[in-house]
């Protein structure tokens, strides 16, 4: 194994991992200010991914400019699930969150595969396309192009929890639900606007992947279980610790699969998984 | 005996019961018979899976991994070593009750969502394993090679004997819980399922308990795997290991009401009869309706019915025992 | 040599010292009370000795014993019971059941911990209630199902956590009447309390708390009349 081979599978790490942190942001903030932990999202992810290939196929217009408008039809989905079905179960027993969260999951999935049909799909003639030469190695554009997005919307999401006002009181609703109720704080409002942000993050991180992924129903199902990891290693409630999280993942799955053949990558994040769950349940940056 | 006779409609419903544990023998239609397989060891799983989850409170969601390890046991076992399917059933149990040692001793510590993201992991890893393991067939799988129909041998070319092996199956796991229901543990795992920190001041090592729950769900769970292998004659990881099988297990109990002994016996019923109603109208077309509806089931019975169909029938009952006192006086 | 001997207990959380040097010991069949403002550390000295927390320096010992370190389930076993602020009794389950619950801890077959069960209901008198769901009672019937679940440990000492916190004065009455036949069948108490009244007319000793230190120690009338208790009490009134 050369060099050369190692930085480039370290740079797809990376930049894969930048994705990974990009879904993981929504899925440790829903967690964070209202425990509850959301099955169903990365049916966010896919349907950011439908919401781009569509637009792409009917209307000709490419993932990349449509990306907006992606992010604000997944928000206004995020915050319609909230309404109609996730407030009801606010105080509900675990077992409860767990299985409608589980149930939303199925749902989203048997509606796309429904209205969409299993079929693979994918965004053929995209904007990027090809790979690019950088600091010796060879990338793939729409890679690249996804990690910087996927940068560039924590980026934005960040500043908007650290620097505005609606993003404090998201943050004082996270860290204690009562007291920011007291200081005027609408909990249900902030509970509909971190529904929302989680599904538009997700959504944006499907836009970005639809420039080379796969489309089908079930690709959520590959992302959620590795959002868990990059929550659980970063901290529930972290966004900083999904960011770092995402990008070490990133980094680990493409070397395990270097390492170990790659029918083992996921093999790889999960036993991390579980040592991080023995050892150091609240991860790098958690609130436990 | 006096206890389940407590009124003519529990005496009637009993009398029911058995005649419609019993009726299918009566049926010919293979399929049918099959259904009522299918019924019966889904309800073993879920009473399984009830013991942990339901009356312990501690959510599995990796249980497949469990029902994997019985049915590979078993199953190389036999292949392997030519060892008797009921002793080999009775080592699927023992191996996946020491395995959950080591997954009570690692995870028991976690608090509720993790302990569930634990087990999912736990499954997942497991399914890797055994794809990518040559000696247990990777992802292709195992066949086992039908002999002749013999009891000793536990193989079977018709329905009804399976049947009478998963009726049994079901009736022993539905003893053990109502002997454990009954005993210290089901008052100690009901306690730490309520308030852990209540139980530890009244000397309950709340470890070991789970690990005693986990064990014998564990155990349970093994043998349903065994049986499967024996019935199908194949298993691969995609059968016995997925997490769809394992959301399946505690989707029976929640369905029909965890914590209560028949709860996922109704439960198992009311989805299998679900499942293959929806599949056998909609299925066909791959265009995933049946995963709908199975979906909008498991949401409404979290969200409007979190004690599930039994609990849901007993609030009826006391509000109509209530209302009825309230009009008497 | 007392029944309970608390030596020199620190207990220090991430910087916060929440006991500082804590001693004083406790003899069989009496009531020692724990008082002290908010914040004085009384929770804190009782969830050690209860083993839910280990202290950072300091002996606890019962009957010679140490026991500080053990963890709660281990503290139960070696005799000491406990109630907690919220009452927390489970459920899902009777008021009898609760109670056999802590039964099952000397008695494992179920029959013989549901008589027990029966009598200590009897002792508390809720035995009216022992079919009873326990999420159905109320707060002071569920504090006393509470002591009677500790009661049913069968333990030597046992330490009740502001049981008498928010009940009307009946309500008060009832729980010291509760108190005393628990000190009169040879059972130690260690009450932390806010409600004077309920326990100062029936303690033998009290120990003061303030600010993780203890200020005072001595009979209700000598700790009534120090005067460091007393401006404790008023800076925090």
């Amino acid at each position: 194994m050369t060099i050369d081979i190692l930085l480039q599978t370290l740079a797809s790490g990376v930049l894969i991992g930048l994705i990974y942190a990009l879904v993981a942001i929504g899925l440790t903030m829903i967690f964070g200010v209202m425990d509850i932990v959301n099955f169903a999202h990365g049916e966010f992810l896919m349907l950011g991914m439908y919401a781009s290939f569509w637009m792409y196929a009917l209307f000709a217009l490419d993932p990349l400019f449509t990306l907006p408008l992606t992010v604000l039809a997944l928000f206004a989905f995020g915050v319609l699930l909230y309404k109609t079905i996730i407030r009801r179960i606010i105080d509900a027993p675990m077992l409860s969150q767990i299985f409608t969260t589980f149930g939303l999951m199925f749902l989203l999935r048997g509606l796309a595969q429904f209205f969409w049909k299993p079929d693979f799909r994918s965004v053929e003639n995209s904007v990027v396309t090809g790979t690019v030469k950088l600091f010796g190695l060879q990338l793939g554009r729409p890679q690249l192009v996804a990690g910087l997005g996927a940068v560039l919307v924590t980026a934005i999401i960040y500043f908007f929890l650290t620097r505005t006002k609606l993003g404090a009181a998201l943050e004082a609703t996270a860290a204690d639900k009562e007291a920011a109720r007291l200081m005027g704080i609408d909990s249900h409002k902030m509970f509909a606007l971190a529904w929302g942000i989680a599904a538009a993050c997700a959504g944006a991180a499907g836009a970005l992947l639809s420039t080379f992924f796969p489309i089908f129903p079930e690709v959520g199902a590959t992302f959620i279980l590795l959002a868990f990891v990059v929550v659980n290693l970063g901290g529930f409630g972290s966004v900083t610790g999904a960011f770092i999280a995402g990008i070490l993942i990133g980094v680990i799955e493409v070397m395990g699969g270097l390492l170990l053949g790659p029918q083992y990558k996921l093999a790889v994040v999960l036993a991390l998984f579980l040592a991080v769950l023995m050892f150091r349940p609240q991860g790098l940056m958690g609130k436990a | 005996m006096k206890i389940l006779m407590k009124s003519r409609a529990q005496q009637i419903g009993v009398v029911a019961l058995l005649l419609a544990l019993l009726a299918p023998l009566l049926l010919d239609s293979p399929s049918h018979l099959n259904l009522a397989i299918l019924v019966l060891m889904a309800a073993q799983l879920g009473v399984a899976w009830n013991l942990l989850g339901g009356y312990a409170g501690q959510v599995s969601l990796g249980h497949a991994a469990f029902y994997g390890l019985g049915a590979y046991c078993s199953t190389l076992l036999l292949l392997n070593f030519g060892v008797n399917p009921w002793l080999g059933m009775l080592a699927g149990g023992a191996l996946a009750a020491m395995a959950s040692f080591a997954f009570g001793w690692s995870c028991f510590r976690l608090k509720g969502h993790y302990f569930a993201m634990a087990t999912i992991a736990v499954a997942e890893l497991l399914q890797i394993v055994f794809t990518n393991w040559e000696y247990a067939g990777s992802a292709v799988g195992v066949s086992i090679p039908f002999g002749q129909d013999s009891w000793a041998a536990m193989m079977f070319s018709g329905k009804k004997p399976f049947y009478c092996l998963a009726l049994g199956l079901l009736l022993l796991t539905l003893a053990a819980t109502w002997g454990i229901e009954r005993s210290h543990l089901g008052y100690y795992f009901r306690a730490i399922k309520d308030e852990p920190d209540a139980a530890r001041s009244l000397g309950i090592n709340i470890s070991r308990y789970k690990q005693i729950a986990l064990s014998i769900s564990a155990f349970f769970t093994a043998m349903g795997g065994s049986l499967y292998a024996q019935k199908e004659l194949y298993i691969d990881p995609g059968s016995v290991l997925s997490t769809a099988l394992s959301i399946k297990m505690a989707l029976v109990s929640i369905l029909g009401g965890v914590g209560t002994l028949l709860g996922p016996v109704v439960g198992a019923v009311v989805l299998t009869v679900i499942d293959e109603l929806s599949r056998s109208l909609f299925g066909g077309t791959g265009r995933g309706t049946d995963t709908i509806i199975y979906a909008a089931l498991i949401i409404a019975v979290a969200v409007f019915y979190p004690n599930g169909l039994v609990g849901w029938w007993r609030e009826r009952r006391r509000v109509a025992a209530a209302k009825s006192k309230g009009a008497a006086q | 040599m007392s029944l309970l001997e608390i030596h020199a207990l620190t207990m220090r959380f991430d910087g916060l010292v929440a006991n500082q040097e804590i001693s004083f010991t406790l003899d069989a069949a009496k009531i020692v009370g724990l008082i002290g403002p908010n914040g004085a550390g009384k929770t804190t000295a009782f969830n050690c000795v209860a083993g839910h927390y280990r202290p950072s320096s300091g002996r606890i010992l019962l009957n010679g014993q140490t026991i500080s370190g053990l963890p709660p389930e281990a503290c139960a076993l070696a005799g000491i019971g406990r109630t907690f602020q919220i009452a927390r009794t489970f459920t899902s389950m009777t008021a009898c059941e609760n109670v056999l619950t802590g039964a099952l801890l000397r008695h494992k077959r179920v029959n013989v911990a549901r008589e027990r069960a029966l009598h200590w209901l009897r002792f508390v008198q809720l035995d009216a209630f022992a079919d009873k769901p326990a999420g159905s009672m109320t707060i002071s019937e569920q504090r006393r199902l509470a002591v009677a679940r500790a009661l049913a440990t069968e333990p030597k000492l046992l330490l009740m956590d502001e049981v008498m916190a928010g009940l009307n004065p009946s309500e008060v009455r009832e729980m010291v009447a509760v108190v005393l036949r628990i000190r009169d069948s040879g059972i130690a108490c260690l009450i932390v309390e806010h409600v004077l009244e309920g326990i100062m007319p029936i303690a033998d000793k009290i120990v003061v708390l303030d600010r993780g230190l203890k200020i005072a120690e001595g009979t209700p009338a000598q700790v009534a009349a120090d005067t460091l208790v007393i401006s404790a009490y008023l800076w925090y009134a």
